[in-house]
């Protein structure tokens, strides 16, 4: 297992080596990908300008639900967001080569598609969230911290487990093209702001259907101390951490379904 | 039996796919790119399996390397099943693809090496050893600080060849690695896999359109065509077979009237005015031509053409 773990460093620092290499578009890629995390903030704050609240919340605290929701994605995004390029693989059938070796499939491809400018990224998004946790009003317990500490890592496995199970569909459907974004980006932009603002079906696919609640809603009601305005239960914020490994297990057992679905296309 | 590397039993490899009908419907067609495919190959051999484009070569090659699952049919390499058991497999066996590189693109094929001892977990003296001998046998010191993406197809292929045997694998796997290169390195790549096969203890499945590659490698040939095995045997029993015979061309000094018939032998054809004359042995041996012609006393020339794998393969391809 080590050893497993020694090649997979490997390759991640062959993959950070050979992107270096190319020292001009890596310097001009992490430079605008810098300008994402204010797009987000901004967004935000605009809708300020219009409305006192959202869905029942102030400003602070929705800051601080964007800033729980971009340091989830972030993290996902650096760590896992590169297997949306199994697509190519596919298509190519360069999945071949990965096969060959004798290491897992999908710690393979997060480790040679790693792209370390979206480091960049998750540091704005850090910083957004250290302002957020700032600025609300958080009346700090021990379960609180736990929380807070809790949180980003919760929503990271819930974009994680979308990512690959986005990238899934590959096996099957080549020419998938960016239908999976939707969920993905979709899913982060719909966790920047409360449940409470969206309604219907909408609400209830993205929120609990795919479980998007814990990402930022439920965590920021249990930091600050207030009940859900739509009264769901308080223990069910506690949920999201064990939701998580449910979907990430999930997730784990569509990509081995779509690997036999391989096809190798060409010669 | 303990020395079988590779058993196959009514391998078989289905594909769906979908024929437009109109623009908006489409029908849907299962396609058996491999139609139930028996296999024995045992420690050592070095296989020819040849065919035409699609008759499910690389498709079988990668039912044994573990890429694809089979849909029915079983299937042991190394005592292992493929798919199942991918990463042990993985370990003891080497697959080389002629148009897709294992390789890192970006870096230098010295790192590329370096990178798969750790993926493959080679203790450095092994490595070191073992890529010294194809550092020698293939001339690799000339390009091995040179990055993937800039070596021409010959070197790359040799980069790939090492690659694939820097783990010291029991069997190794090539679809068709001299495609597409220039005769300097094709003759390597053939050199050197003679060389490993030479050795023994490598058993070596071979995947090739290239007659010289057959003829010069492999005394084992697998045609398979239409995902069908359709012939498992030496290259002398294809051309016994298929019919091909050596040939004796003789030139006399006064041309014969339709050429003068020997005892089991024919005429396959009289050309420059009727000196040169081709025949085709069936019973007879070269030398019995050669003698019944010298008693004519006008024999000038003689030559002897081997069979043509060309003509055998090609026969091969177009009588299904």
């Amino acid at each position: 297992m080590v050893e497993r773990l020694v090649a997979y460093r490997r390759l991640l620092a062959a993959q950070v080596r050979s992107q270096t290499q190319y020292r001009a578009s890596f310097t001009m890629d992490l430079i605008s990908s810098a300008g994402f995390a204010l797009t987000d903030v901004l967004s935000v704050l605009v809708l300020f300008r219009v409305t006192p609240a959202l869905g029942g919340f102030g400003p602070a605290e929705v800051f601080l639900m964007a800033g729980l929701a971009m340091v989830g994605f972030a993290i996902a995004d650096l760590t896992v967001g590169n297997v949306e390029r199994l697509r190519s693989y596919v298509r190519t059938g360069l999945l071949d080569a990965v096969l060959i070796r004798p290491l897992g499939v999908l710690p393979q491809l997060l480790a040679i598609d790693f792209t370390p400018r979206r480091i960049g990224r998750l540091a704005q998004s850090v910083l957004v969230l250290a302002v957020g946790l700032a600025v609300a009003d958080i009346d700090w317990t021990p379960s609180r911290v736990a929380m807070a500490l809790l949180a980003p890592f919760t929503g990271a496995v819930f974009f994680s487990a979308l990512f690959v199970a986005g990238a899934t569909v590959a096996f099957w459907w080549i020419e998938s093209g960016e239908v999976a974004n939707a969920f993905t980006y979709g899913g982060r932009d719909f966790t920047l702001y409360p449940v409470s603002v969206y309604s219907g079906w909408f609400r209830r696919l993205f929120a609990y259907g795919l479980g998007f609640a814990f990402v930022s809603y439920y965590p920021v009601l249990v930091l600050l101390g207030r009940p859900d305005p739509l009264g769901t239960p308080d223990f069910v914020a506690w949920l999201g951490p064990p939701v998580a490994v449910l979907v990430a297990v999930a997730a784990g057992l569509l990509w081995r379904t779509g690997l036999r679905h391989y096809r190798s296309t060409g010669s | 039996m303990a020395d079988l590397v590779i058993e196959a039993r009514a391998l078989r490899k289905e594909f769906t796919v979908r024929r437009k009908v109109s623009r908006f419907r489409g029908q849907r067609h299962t396609v058996a790119a491999v139609a139930g495919v028996d296999l024995t190959v045992r420690r050592g051999e070095l296989l020819g399996y040849i065919g035409p484009n699609g008759a499910g070569k690389s498709t079988t090659l990668k039912m044994l390397t573990g890429i694809l699952y089979p849909t029915a049919g079983q299937v042991t390499v190394c005592g292992m099943r493929p798919v199942p058991q991918r990463i042990r497999l993985a370990r003891r066996i080497g697959v080389v693809f002629g148009q897709r590189s294992a390789l890192w693109w970006d870096l230098p094929l010295r790192e590329s090496f370096e990178l798969l001892r750790h993926v493959h977990r080679v203790p450095a003296t092994e490595h070191a050893a073992r890529l010294a001998g194809c550092r020698r046998l293939l001339d690799l010191d000339g390009f091995l600080d040179t990055p993937v993406r800039q070596l021409s197809l010959g070197h790359r292929m040799r980069g790939e060849l090492t690659a694939a045997l820097l783990h010291g694998p029991e069997v190794i796997f090539l679809d068709e690695p001299t495609i597409g290169l220039d005769v300097v390195s094709k003759q390597a790549v053939r050199a050197f896999l003679a060389e490993l096969a030479g050795r023994g203890d490598t058993t070596i499945v071979l995947t090739t359109h290239d007659l010289a590659d057959i003829e010069r490698l492999c005394r084992r040939l697998v045609v398979i065509d239409r995902g069908r095995v359709v012939h498992d045997g030496s290259l002398e029993d294809l051309h016994a077979r298929y019919g091909s015979r050596r040939r004796v061309v003789v030139d006399l000094d006064e041309p014969v009237d339709g050429g003068p018939r020997v005892p089991g032998t024919s005429i396959e054809s009289v050309t420059a005015e009727g000196r040169r004359i081709t025949y085709a042995l069936h019973q007879a041996t070269a030398g019995q031509v050669v003698a019944q012609l010298a008693r004519l006393g006008s024999l000038r020339d003689v030559s002897v053409v081997e069979p043509d794998i060309e003509d055998v393969v090609a026969r091969l391809y177009t009588s299904g």
